[in-house]
């Protein structure tokens, strides 16, 4: 129990001196140069305003829809990228096909779809979640192709020898082959597709940590952007691990090298 | 099935060439090979690296197609792997995601037999191999030796006609080599297969096998067809007995006229694997 207590005493301490700095710098209005620390809201007031946001009544609101957008894009791109992503690393056929499109597709940051989305889709609902599924998609494709090419082809070798047919193979060799880097996908997938949250909830709507943010930049509220920036950033990193930690209970086998 | 069944597994290869690599580089890694081997005969080919053997084995396999000449086991032509024909690699390929027992069912599996009847079955074999209790195990926490004896025993399980061996204790230590070697004929002694074993050790081949095969470089033809009729079941004394040294002085000396040209090595499924770069960053 001593070995973890020692690590967390050096990442707490990093925190703190961070808040610690963000502290300094916008309470005494800093100017760096390059950078200024004038238009800042200091730590404090930024708790004051998430304080705030919790009385309001509006959080679970804001935070249910965020949720809800982000999952359901990132679901759609788990299912997509997966089935893409296993065709494309198993047959030439579908790699000629296919990936030319979606290597023209790939570089369109999410903002850039924003026009094309509201046309596209029949309600500002939709659209988001196409926002979010965007930034999902690509990470989850392309580990999955990876991972598919990656598979020994001994080990297919192998399994054709012992009898495997083409589902077979598909299920007992290429799918957990290939399930270290698809997971690894899954959870940069998840990161992006919050990355996007903002960006997609510029569209419109009511409710929704992005619109939260955005809307307290149009009107000023600088310690409530920071507060949607922070949420943001925690809710993608909560979900990124909880990605891991399931990937981690469906590849019992897979230990990364330097762990036990 | 009963574990002594009545072995099978006619061997006849006729006019066998197999060329391998694409367009220019093309080369022919077999060329006209002719050779007949007996149902349960254990034999053994020796040759220098890259002489075709191991491509030989594949084609056997089917992983890899003849170009010319014909390829029969039991009177039937071999165009796609089977489990019928077993194949055991230098490097093991287990499956890292399946215990060893899973790993060793596999084949009863694809045939679609029962959890409860697979699991006797994979134990039965398991226990014939020397490793009872290590059936829970994933395949990465057991030593080389123990994964390769894992490798026979699920190539043995669907009682294969032919069982191929690609310098299966190549990667080995010297001892466990040896231990390997006794192991397989005591396995070979009750399931009767017939045993298709690559190998360039002349000590390993001389001690294992029925017959002899000895390859010239490339392009791989049979130079030398020796039986050995050596008493079994053969101890590791054998090794230094006088009929074994005048047969490996012998078998030295017909590689000796082979050397000169350092080949790289092949395997059963060609030529090694080139490194790919990665289409895309990520």
């Amino acid at each position: 129990m001593f070995r973890p207590l020692k690590r967390w005493l050096p990442r707490a301490t990093s925190l703190l001196l961070c808040l610690l700095f963000w502290q300094l710098a916008a309470s005494h209005h800093w100017n760096l140069g390059l950078v200024t620390f004038a238009n800042v809201p200091t730590p404090w007031s930024v708790v004051e305003a998430a304080l705030g946001l919790g009385d309001s009544g509006k959080l679970a609101q804001h935070l249910g829809s965020s949720l809800s957008r982000v999952f359901a894009g990132y679901l759609a791109a788990l299912v997509i990228g997966i089935g893409l992503g296993l065709a494309i690393g198993r047959s030439k056929w579908a790699e000629d096909l296919l990936l030319p499109p979606l290597e023209v597709l790939r570089p369109i940051p999410a903002v850039a779809w924003i026009p094309l989305a509201i046309l596209m889709f029949p309600s500002s609902e939709l659209s988001m979640v196409f926002i979010t599924f965007t930034g999902a998609l690509f990470p989850i494709l392309l580990n999955t192709v990876h991972g598919v090419e990656g598979v020994d082809p001994r080990l297919i070798a192998s399994a054709k020898s012992l009898g495997a047919g083409r589902w077979a193979m598909l299920r007992e060799v290429i799918l957990p082959g290939a399930a270290p880097s698809i997971i690894t996908g899954l959870a940069i997938g998840m990161g992006t597709s919050w990355f996007c949250l903002v960006t997609a909830e510029m569209i419109s709507g009511q409710f929704g940590i992005g619109y939260y943010t955005w809307e307290s930049y149009t009107i000023q509220n600088y310690p409530d952007i920071v507060v949607g920036m922070l949420l943001i950033g925690v809710l993608g990193m909560g979900s990124s691990l909880l990605i891991k930690r399931l990937g981690g209970l469906f590849t019992p086998w897979h230990r990364p090298r330097g762990k036990a | 099935m009963s574990l002594f069944e009545q072995p099978e597994g006619r061997i006849d290869i006729r006019g066998l060439s197999i060329s391998l690599g694409e367009g220019r580089a093309a080369f022919e890694a077999v060329q006209g090979l002719d050779c007949q081997i007996e149902p349960g005969q254990f034999v053994c080919i020796l040759g220098p690296s890259g002489c075709g053997k191991s491509t030989l084995l594949g084609a056997l396999a089917g992983h890899l197609q003849p170009r010319a000449g014909s390829l029969k086991v039991d009177g039937a032509d071999v165009s796609t792997p089977s489990p019928q024909r077993g194949m055991v690699f230098q490097q093991h390929t287990l499956f890292p995601w399946r215990t060893v027992r899973d790993n060793v069912a596999f084949g009863l599996k694809m045939r679609g037999i029962g959890k409860a009847e697979r699991r006797r079955a994979a134990d039965e074999i398991l226990a014939l191999v020397g490793l009872e209790g290590f059936a829970e195990r994933w395949p990465d926490q057991l030593s080389g030796g123990m994964q390769q004896r894992v490798e026979i025993a699920r190539v043995l399980v669907n009682r294969p006609r032919l069982l191929l061996m690609d310098e299966p204790f190549g990667a080995l230590d010297a001892l466990t080599r040896l231990n390997m070697q006794e192991l397989l004929l005591k396995i070979w002694t009750q399931i009767r297969t017939t045993v298709v074993f690559v190998t360039h050790d002349i000590d390993e081949a001389l001690f294992l096998a029925d017959r002899l095969l000895v390859m010239s470089s490339r392009p791989g033809r049979i130079i030398e067809d020796l039986r050995l009729d050596f008493q079994r079941p053969r101890t590791t004394e054998l090794v230094t007995s006088h009929e074994f040294s005048r047969l490996k002085r012998h078998c030295l000396e017909l590689l000796h006229h082979q050397e000169g040209r350092q080949l790289p090595r092949l395997n059963p499924l060609g030529l090694p694997l080139e490194h790919k770069l990665p289409r895309f960053a990520l």
